[in-house]
């Protein structure tokens, strides 16, 4: 068992290596550096060798990997070009921000989703899940651009209810954080719920139709003890995947939800940064949002190992 | 006459097909079980037994509903019954065994807490009682160590011990009547004949009433005292076990009875022709019509009702069961094959082979070699004759399937030759072999269903190997795939269907003729009757056997059926955990002196006949890897005469009937031991 976790978690290493080698390598055979296209038009002459000089792009490109790639291990990105500061003080805020909605999103849509799946499936092709079904579709369906637009055009302008945008500074509290983001987490949880309920209605309906389930129903086990006892704990294991990828996803920065609420998370970061051509924070991004989802998959995967009977004394057994 | 305790009246099951019209699959079915009784009730699949068992305990599955009738269960409808009500009686007074207790029980529950479950539900123990009654029940059904098994998940036990735990499950709540959905099926010979044998003590010891539903009337003729045949939704003979099976008066039961291959019969089994009438076919007539032999016009017309005969006290659903009467002496007659006709030319050589599954090691698969001092199938020298037909059989585990794609070429071997045609050596990769070599092995897989491609119309399956193997297009492709369609006794129409559009015998009479297309010269069988029904399995049984006397082929047949091997093969090799035990000419090798695994294997057959019983001479432990030394039937040998077994592989000795037996002990011995 060990051993797995520890060949799982080396593999995500390797995994980050090459990530980290691709990105470096991109940034590295686009035409011109970081200096050039900081500097713009004023990339000649002095301020050009003096940039040059002060971020060290005059050693060769190996040696750079190999000095980038010691600090970054020891958690220092380097300098950003465009605020020129410690792109450490650019990510903080940035990342508790993505951790909020993300985490706020989680707490009540995977919840959400599971409970939606589990009526929709248990109360098949009767009106809950014909109601339901209909309704996770819609949200679906609708590219959340349109779904956000018209949640601030409603709750926003029209009712007056809520901030349309989130105005506050990238620093803000958690609290102030807060009642800003109800309207984000509305627009990401209807789409992520959607999904997700999905996939646990099939999974559920699944289980449901199983040779073991039938037979708790012939053992005379009540309805709802079976479902609790045979049927959940089967049902949602698949599930634990497919959760570990939304939350890789929130966490990862939801682009779209981001810019439109213009809320200072990591999507809207790598946004920002890549318009303004700042490729060491381009580099950190990339980093970490692939930590970001080596990281969750691993968990997700450990999980499944240690819930599912089957897999878990199969790994003993080898 | 004693008490009845479920009492089914005219019942009729169906479901709305989309046109809208109600399709009944159980029609009119009228039955009482009483207490202390077991009854089976046995049908092909589609014959609506299934349906009927699971009535009994008020449940129905989705999609379909009762149309009239009641099930009365100590005189209350279970089928008006609230779910509330039915869970009080479903597992304490009505329990159930299910086929597949593999898929039936909970995958992320151990088995302790699934019996105690039924337990709480239907007893009124307190804990420390409930688990000293988990370790009884364990017990009654001869699990090895009781108070380690209750910790175990479903998945860590075999398919025995599995089958074992839902009939603990099922005693759990003391029931008065215990439902078995075919509870041996999928299990080995010898597994099978021990959870019978344990069914059958419980029976006897607990009083408990039993509906025993099969297939299988080896089965059934175990353990029943009455005998209820499904047909097409109908009950169409109703009687007491010994009268059915001996002098059955309707031709449907009278036909699968011929059908069954038996081990005391050489020879094939005579087959029944056609196929069960899919639900909602049949408007007027008796269901039987299309495929009596004693059928009538006035069959045609009118449906007949089920009728008492009061001398065999037996119920039949016939116009003209006097013609069966006192007919049964026809019963134990078979086919007889044509005398072999295989020359003297070898045509396949099995020199020292071993196969392993083990994983490659780094360095070795650099190397391309096998390191494995325990390999899965080893030592297999066999020599195939030219048009003869030689069946591998052994139990699950016993390395039949591994050889036969190791023939084939699907499979690596570890050491040894397999040599074709003047000792050429094929190679052991499929890609090296010449595709001259690739066209005379062919293989036919066990499950129709899964080896036909389900988009691909007959014409288009069997026309892959005429295109690849002989460039055949145009007019002479179709002529030629006409040809084989006749070859297997399928009429020109059914070149534009799908696989979906035909039953299980038509799709496996494709799958040969696929396999007859190559025009190959071996032909390698994997248990191809095995997913089939008895009925239609004998139907198979004579195709292969014509098409082999008309074209020479040589067949190299795996099956688990020793009666099926009977009846089909010219030479038996017995194989146990991928080790030979015995080679022989069949009619041999089913006679003694046997090696003490061929004689538990044939111990274990169940015939359908209640006056043979198995015999049960050994253990049905499941042994998950060959042993390193010594016999390979020494875990389990009833037969083992010490220390010498387990060191010192036995030497082959060769009977006077020319069978050859790896056994320590002299053959004259053993023959007089088996005696």
């Amino acid at each position: 068992m060990l051993l797995l976790i520890l060949k799982r978690i080396g593999l995500g290493l390797i995994t980050l290596f090459i990530v980290s080698l691709i990105t470096f390598v991109g940034v590295e055979v686009l035409p011109g550096d970081a200096c050039t296209t900081y500097l713009e038009r004023e990339a000649y002459g002095a301020a050009l060798d003096a940039c040059i000089k002060r971020l060290g792009l005059d050693v060769p490109a190996y040696e750079r990997y190999v000095d980038w790639a010691s600090n970054v291990v020891r958690g220092d990105f380097g300098y950003s070009l465009s605020g020129e500061m410690p792109i450490n003080e650019v990510l903080g805020p940035r990342v508790k921000n993505s951790l909020v909605l993300a985490s706020v999103s989680i707490l009540i849509g995977i919840p959400l989703a599971i409970v939606l799946g589990i009526i929709t499936a248990l109360w098949r092709d009767k009106l809950p899940d014909i109601m339901i079904s209909t309704i996770t579709i819609f949200s679906m369906t609708i590219p959340e651009f349109i779904s956000a637009t018209l949640l601030i055009l409603i709750v926003a302008i029209w009712l007056g209810w809520l901030p349309g945008i989130v105005i506050i500074p990238s620093d803000a509290t958690f609290y102030e954080l807060l009642s800003n983001i109800i309207l984000p987490v509305v627009a990401i949880s209807m789409i992520m719920t959607a999904h997700m309920a999905r996939m646990v209605r099939s999974s559920v309906i699944q289980v449901m139709a199983s040779d073991y389930v039938q037979m708790a129903i012939l053992k005379g086990v009540p309805y709802w003890k079976m479902v609790f006892r045979h049927v959940l704990p089967n049902a949602l294991l698949p599930a634990i995947n497919v959760v570990a990828l939304t939350i890789a996803w929130l966490l990862g920065g939801v682009v779209v939800t981001e810019v439109v609420f213009n809320y200072p998370g990591l999507g809207r970061l790598v946004i920002e940064s890549i318009s303004n051509r700042d490729l060491p924070v381009v580099q950190a991004l990339a980093i970490i949002l692939a930590s970001i989802y080596v990281g969750i998959n691993l968990i997700a995967d450990l999980m499944t190992l240690m819930l599912n009977p089957r897999l878990k004394s199969l790994q003993i057994r080898k | 006459m004693s008490e009845i305790i479920e009492s089914i009246k005219n019942l009729s099951i169906g479901f709305n097909s989309q046109k809208g019209k109600q399709i009944s699959i159980l029609r009119n079915v009228s039955t009482n079980i009483k207490k202390g009784e077991t009854v089976g009730i046995v049908g092909e699949s589609g014959s609506g037994k299934s349906t009927l068992a699971l009535a009994m305990m008020g449940y129905i599955k989705q999609g379909l509903f009762p149309l009239k009738g009641e099930c009365l269960f100590k005189s209350e409808d279970l089928l008006k019954m609230s779910s509330r009500q039915l869970e009080k009686i479903r597992g304490r007074k009505i329990a159930m065994i299910p086929q597949n207790a593999g898929q039936a029980l909970t995958p992320n529950l151990k088995i302790g807490y699934q019996i105690d479950e039924a337990l709480r539900l239907h007893t009124d123990l307190n804990k420390t009682e409930r688990d000293k009654k988990i370790s009884e029940l364990l017990n009654k059904v001869r699990l090895p160590s009781p108070e380690t098994m209750a910790f175990r998940y479903p998945h860590e036990l075999s398919g025995g011990q599995q089958q074992r735990v839902a009939v603990a499950m099922a005693l759990a709540g003391k029931p008065d009547l215990l439902l078995l959905d075919e509870p041996t099926t999928g299990l080995d010979v010898t597994t099978q004949a021990h959870v019978l044998e344990l069914l059958r003590f419980i029976a006897k010891d607990t009083g408990t009433s039993m509906i025993y539903v099969s297939h299988d009337l080896g089965a059934i003729a175990q353990v029943s005292d009455r005998i209820v045949v499904m047909y097409a939704g109908e009950i169409v003979l109703e009687g007491p076990a010994r009268k059915i099976l001996k002098e059955p008066i309707h031709p449907y039961t009278y036909g699968l009875l011929k059908s069954i291959p038996k081990l005391s019969l050489a020879g094939l089994p005579a087959s029944m022709p056609g196929s069960q009438p899919q639900p909602g076919s049949i408007n007027e007539g008796c269901s039987f019509y299309d495929r009596c032999n004693l059928a009538t016009d006035h069959c045609k017309k009118n449906s007949p009702d089920l009728e008492h005969i009061k001398e065999l006290d037996t119920n039949v659903r016939c116009f003209n069961h006097k013609e069966l009467i006192n007919q049964n002496n026809n019963l134990q007659t078979s086919i007889t094959k044509k005398s072999n006709n295989s020359e003297e030319i070898e045509v396949l050589k099995l020199k020292d082979v071993s196969i392993s599954y083990a994983k490659q090691k780094f360095f070795d698969q650099l190397l391309n070699k096998i390191s494995d001092q325990n390999p899965t199938v080893k030592d297999i020298n066999i020599d195939i004759k030219k048009g003869e037909t030689i069946a591998l059989v052994g139990e699950s585990g016993s390395g039949k399937s591994t050889i036969l794609k190791s023939i084939a070429g699907l499979l690596k071997t570890k050491d040894g030759q397999i040599k074709f045609e003047n000792d050429r050596i094929l190679s052991s990769d499929l890609k090296m072999r010449n595709p001259n070599d690739l066209r005379a092995i062919q293989l036919i897989f066990q499950n129709p269903d899964e080896s036909l491609n389900p988009n691909h119309t007959v014409e288009q399956i069997l026309s892959q190997p005429l295109k690849l193997y002989f460039n055949l297009s145009g007019e002479e492709l179709k002529k030629n795939i006409i040809d084989l369609l006749k070859k297997v006794r399928l009429g020109e129409f059914y070149m534009s269907r799908y696989p979906r559009q035909l039953s299980g015998g038509e799709k496996q009479r494709v799958a040969v003729a696929r396999a007859f297309a190559a025009k190959p010269d071996i032909i390698l069988c994997d248990e191809v009757t095995s997913a089939l029904d008895v009925s239609v399995q004998a139907a198979v049984l004579n195709l292969l056997q014509q098409l082999k006397e008309d074209l020479g082929t040589t067949y190299v047949f795996v099956s688990h059926d020793l009666a099926v091997v009977r009846a089909i093969s010219d030479r038996v090799a017995v194989l146990y955990q991928g080790r030979l035990c015995e080679i022989g000419p069949s009619q041999n090798v089913y006679k003694f002196p046997s090696h003490p695994y061929t004689e538990v294997l044939l111990g274990a057959v169940l015939e359908p006949d209640p006056d043979i019983k198995p015999k049960l001479v050994a253990e049905d432990i499941v042994e998950e890897k060959p042993p390193e030394k010594g016999c390979s039937f020494q875990g389990r040998c009833p037969r083992k005469i010490g220390d010498i077994c387990n060191l010192e592989v036995p030497p082959w000795q060769i009977g006077e009937n020319g069978n050859a037996i790896r056994c320590h002990i002299n053959i004259d011995e053993l023959a007089s031991l088996q005696q």
